[in-house]
């Protein structure tokens, strides 16, 4: 296995990562598509507010512009916030519950895989006759109504990447449930992989509405169904419900997590175990519940009638309830604390002022009433990009500097760190502040241009400058990623000096089977009780011995690119005149099952790794 | 019953949130903080947009009640972040790192947990009632169930038929139809039937009250309210628009409305009625711009305000009050350039219209002789 820490060339570098089923490598897959994915979308969000920058401008045409707000929700939703946050779950949580890789490492793969063809295949409409054009939500009546392929590259790529999300979400549980370290009760285990955890039961029931919504949007589109056509006998509102039964727990499945890193990073930066940590699980366990209950708030102008706008306005205003325990919680966690100022603390921090501001406007939204105001204007712009961009973003930007030295072993530069959080905090509020009031001004959302002299010049101008800084910021940090890499410093076990998790008290980065010895966990912060114990190390809850394995492979990547494919034929096969759209749609499915087949019928047991070898590592310095 | 649980909840909400947000106002007057309250009402002003247009300037029932609650949320907003802003201070000033001490670990507190717990359940309460309460008004469009012995409403109704990328008002009682300008008295409700023709849309008119969807299935109803005095202020000009994406020029799916006084509106109803037949041009270049007219435009664009064609069959805006209208295809200020514009070329004003490409290109003269017809047709004369 000492082979392994060698330097290895390009190409086995790359043939390691298509067939790795380790976790943390399948980690910095996530991490690298999804960053790549965040910045089309970022692209994207620029050439919107170019657009918008005066009024009548023409930047983009109309029908072009279309297609950059649907792709910009959809990639970043989709494509860059969901993957990123997987990235940083792959990564940290089994090392955090103290296991040597997730349940089922070779779906893990799988997981990765198809999402990214999904995501490739999605933004292949770019250059394959135009992208989707209907919104994020892709609402039936104009959905259906679309000519060309885009719509067709919608419900197939997030089809296909859903499955591998889902994937991923029900090894997460099972990881979870089954393979947390001696000692790692439930409620003793950190807040990130708490949200994981609830995250993962969120995605287990919230995707199956999507994959149902879209195979009906694909049959009516591709094959002459017409579930959703109104003239027919469909109905087009059956599709709001199936899209916001899922759309409305994907944002929590998205602040979950988000929540989980920053209830760490209050901790860590703090000094501090989490204040309230039960009441911390179990605001985070209803909020999840009470996420299932509110999907028609998003409909509330649909005309479901004043019974079901009072219940389900009721039921959002709900959520204000353990979302402002958790607020005060992390509050108190840092009274009486130990505040150190770092990169990552500093997006905790503004993480607070700036998800208030979200949630403040989110019980406005709640309430129906006002909401028949608010609702598809720029208000509502103003609202998620609060709570997304303020919530899910300033995390993932917030994880990346926290968790980088643990999964690559060297520190991000805080500098730079602290210039791309200044850059991004104030364009953030400069480009979404002043949208609240475009929206109460009467700007609908999602219009491709506006009329001088309503108002709207100022307003626009003072949010698409602020994009700008934004984008400013996403560049400072790619230039210190990649001067984090030239330098290359190697840092310890727990770089940041305060480290509580289990993850802090293993090497940076992990051996590739992560613990030796399984650790033992005697509560809370594990690490952080060994350390006030005086122990540098955890402390193991079993003799050295043998390490059960799993081999690498290249069937992920084959199923995959076997779905894929069939995505082409089923997409082109009802073109006029089209012959090869059939041939190429069983292909596909014929290297797909094949791939399974194969999996089924080859006995691949893994490999051991022998006691020897791993006092053969000790000897090199490789601590575990 | 359900008369009964609305009454009950009307009761407690004035009991307990306007004469109650009365009560703060007046002791806030007391504490002498009304200087304050002015200078940000002041700044509010500055920031509330425009008022034919803007949310908060509103300019009916249904927007007042919307914005009252909308001020209501936001004062008991302030005052959440008020508290959080202060604990958040104290915080970062009070406890930053000076030595390398290592803080008392505290569990939690139970006290405190339930402060947090239950005060947000009441704020949540507070904010429940009256949205229910305002839901239950907002939806109250009996009045157009009952129907007189004619088989009428006493009621204003506008049956209102969204299409890619104009309106159609239609006025049931009256047996007759508009487009793009819909015409309403002042000070009395006027209720709404709502229905989308071919993909859905968004019924919005900012300044007189919250949006309805425009759905392709089923009709929606809704009321509004015009005030008049809010009407004189903007030359009785209101601006609607489109709020649901439905393809490329969704941004340009403006409309007007015209809020005018019962007289005036009911003398514009009698105009429309009178106008039996299509009225014919008198001055010879509109003659001949009618000429061109029957021969292509005819068959989707209708000149007279009855509406016995059926829906299908409406394919185009009604053009009967054309030269009175607001705006050329709703978007450009009503000038003879701007008809011609729109004519020879109405896919770069419009991308993605229904009317471009369906007549052949129009010469100068054509263009001149269909813009001085156009131009012409008007109900209410000189």
């Amino acid at each position: 296995m000492s082979t392994m820490a060698q330097k290895k060339g390009f190409g086995a570098v790359l043939w390691e990562y298509l067939t790795t089923v380790d976790h943390k490598k399948i980690a910095h897959l996530y991490l690298i598509a999804g960053g790549f994915f965040f910045i089309v979308g970022g692209i994207e969000a620029l050439i919107i507010r170019i657009q918008l920058l005066k009024p009548n401008n023409d930047f983009v045409s109309a029908g072009l512009f279309n297609e950059v707000i649907t792709m910009h929700g959809t990639t970043m939703i989709f494509l860059a916030a969901m993957p990123l946050l997987l990235g940083f779950m792959n990564a940290v949580m089994p090392l955090q519950i103290g296991a040597r890789d997730v349940a089922f490492p070779f779906l893990n793969s799988l997981g990765f895989w198809l999402f990214f063809f999904g995501g490739v295949f999605l933004n292949l409409s770019w250059f394959m006759g135009g992208a989707p054009n209907a919104g994020w939500t892709s609402y039936a009546s104009l959905s259906i109504a679309q000519e060309g392929h885009g719509i067709d590259f919608y419900a197939l790529g997030l089809q296909i990447s859903g499955f591998g999300t889902l994937m991923g979400g029900i090894n997460f549980l099972v990881t979870i449930i089954n393979m947390r370290a001696p000692g790692m009760t439930y409620m003793r285990m950190p807040l990130f992989s708490w949200t994981t955890f609830v995250a993962s039961a969120m995605i287990l029931f919230a995707f199956p509405p999507l994959t149902v919504a879209l195979f009906l949007m694909t049959f009516d589109r591709m094959f002459g169904a017409n579930f959703f056509d109104a003239a027919m006998g469909g109905n087009t509102i059956i599709w709001e419900h199936f899209f916001w039964i899922f759309g409305h727990p994907e944002v929590y499945i998205l602040i979950l997590p988000a929540f989980g890193i920053f209830s760490e990073i209050f901790a860590i930066f703090s000094r501090k175990r989490l204040f309230g940590y039960s009441s911390m699980v179990f605001a985070t366990v209803l909020i999840a519940f009470l996420g299932f209950m509110v999907w028609a708030h998003h409909m509330f102008t649909t005309g479901l009638g004043p019974v079901a706008n009072a219940i389900f306005s009721v039921s959002t205003m709900a959520i204000a309830v353990p979302t402002g325990i958790k607020i005060f919680n992390w509050l108190f966690t840092m009274w009486g604390g130990s505040i150190k100022l770092t990169t990552p603390m500093l997006w905790a921090i503004a993480f607070i002022p700036s998800f208030i501001m979200g949630g403040v406007t989110g019980v406005m939204l709640g309430s129906a009433s006002q909401d028949f105001q608010y609702h598809d204007t720029y208000f509502v712009i103003a609202h998620f990009h609060y709570v997304i961009v303020g919530g899910v973003v300033f995390a993932l930007f917030a994880g990346a500097h926290l968790w980088w030295p643990k999964m690559f072993g060297q520190m991000l530069n805080e500098t730079l760190g602290k210039i791309t959080f200044v850059l991004f905090f104030v364009g953030f509020h400069m480009t979404f502040f002043i949208q609240h009031f475009l929206g109460l001004w009467g700007m609908p959302r999602r219009i491709f241009t506006f009329l001088p002299g309503q108002g709207l010049e100022t307003g626009n101008f003072i949010s698409s400058i602020g994009a700008f800084l934004m984008g400013a910021g996403t560049i400072v940090f790619l230039l210190n990623v990649v001067i984090t890499a030239v330098k290359n410093e190697k840092v310890g076990n727990d770089p940041w000096g305060d480290g509580r998790t289990i993850e802090w008290g293993i090497p940076s980065p992990p051996p590739f089977y992560n613990f030796k010895q399984l650790p033992l966990v005697r509560g809370i912060d594990t690490y952080w009780i060994e350390k006030m114990e005086g122990r540098k190390e955890l402390v193991p809850a079993e003799p050295l011995g043998d390490i059960h394995m799993p081999n690498n492979s290249f069937i992920p990547f084959m199923i995959s690119l076997g779905l894929f494919i069939a995505a082409f034929g089923a997409m082109h096969h009802g073109d006029q005149g089209n012959t090869w759209g059939l041939p190429v749609l069983i292909a596909g499915l014929v290297i797909t099952f094949g791939s399974m087949l194969t999996r089924s019928l080859k006995d691949d047991h893994g490999y051991h790794i022998h006691k020897e070898e791993l006092i053969d590592d000790e000897d090199k310095g490789v601590r575990a | 019953m359900k008369e009964f649980i609305h009454n009950f909840f009307v009761t407690i909400y004035k009991k307990f949130t306007k004469e109650g947000f009365d009560e703060v106002m007046k002791r806030f007057a007391k504490w002498r903080l009304a200087s304050l309250l002015a200078f940000a009402a002041l700044i509010l002003s500055a920031c509330s947009g425009h008022p034919y247009l803007s949310t908060l300037q509103p300019a009916g029932e249904v927007a007042q009640k919307q914005y009252d609650l909308m001020v209501f949320t936001t004062w008991i907003m302030f005052g959440v972040m008020a508290v959080v802003g202060i604990i958040f201070v104290i915080v970062l000033v009070k406890f930053r790192r000076k030595d390398d001490k290592i803080p008392k670990q505290v569990e939690g507190s139970h006290t405190l947990e339930i402060i947090w717990t239950v005060i947000p359940i009441l704020l949540v309460l507070v904010f429940a009632i009256p949205t229910v309460i305002q839901l239950f008004d907002l939806a109250d469009v009996k009045a157009m169930d009952k129907k007189n012995e004619e088989g009428k409403t006493d009621a204003l109704v506008v049956n209102v038929r969204a299409n890619l990328y104009w309106w159609e008002f239609e006025y049931p009682n009256e047996g007759i139809l508009t487009s793009q300008d819909l015409v309403v008295p002042t000070d009395e409700k006027v209720y709404f039937n709502l229905i989308a023709s071919d993909v859905k849309h968004s019924f919005w008119i900012p300044a007189v009250g919250g949006k309805m969807d425009t759905n392709t299935e089923n009709t929606n109803r809704m009321w509004l309210k015009f005030d008049s005095e809010k009407a004189d202020d903007v030359n009785n000009i209101f601006y609607g628009k489109c709020a649901e994406l439905c393809g490329p020029s969704h941004a340009l799916m403006d409309f007007k409305v015209k809020a005018i006084p019962r007289a005036e509106f009911d003398q514009w109803v009698g105009n429309m009625q009178a106008v039996k037949e299509p009225v014919q041009a008198t001055e010879p270049l509109a003659q001949q711009g009618q000429e061109i007219f029957n021969q292509s435009c005819i068959g989707c664009h209708a000149v007279t305000p009855a509406n016995t064609t059926p829906e299908a069959a409406r394919l185009a805006p009604n053009l009967t009050t054309f030269g009175e209208r607001e705006k050329v295809a709703g978007i450009l200020d009503h000038t003879e350039e701007n008809v011609k514009k729109w004519l020879a070329d109405p896919e770069t004003i419009k991308p993605g219209n229904k009317m471009s490409g369906t007549y052949g290109e129009l010469t100068p003269e054509q263009l001149d002789a269909l813009t001085a017809y156009l131009m012409g047709l008007k109900v209410q004369g000189e």
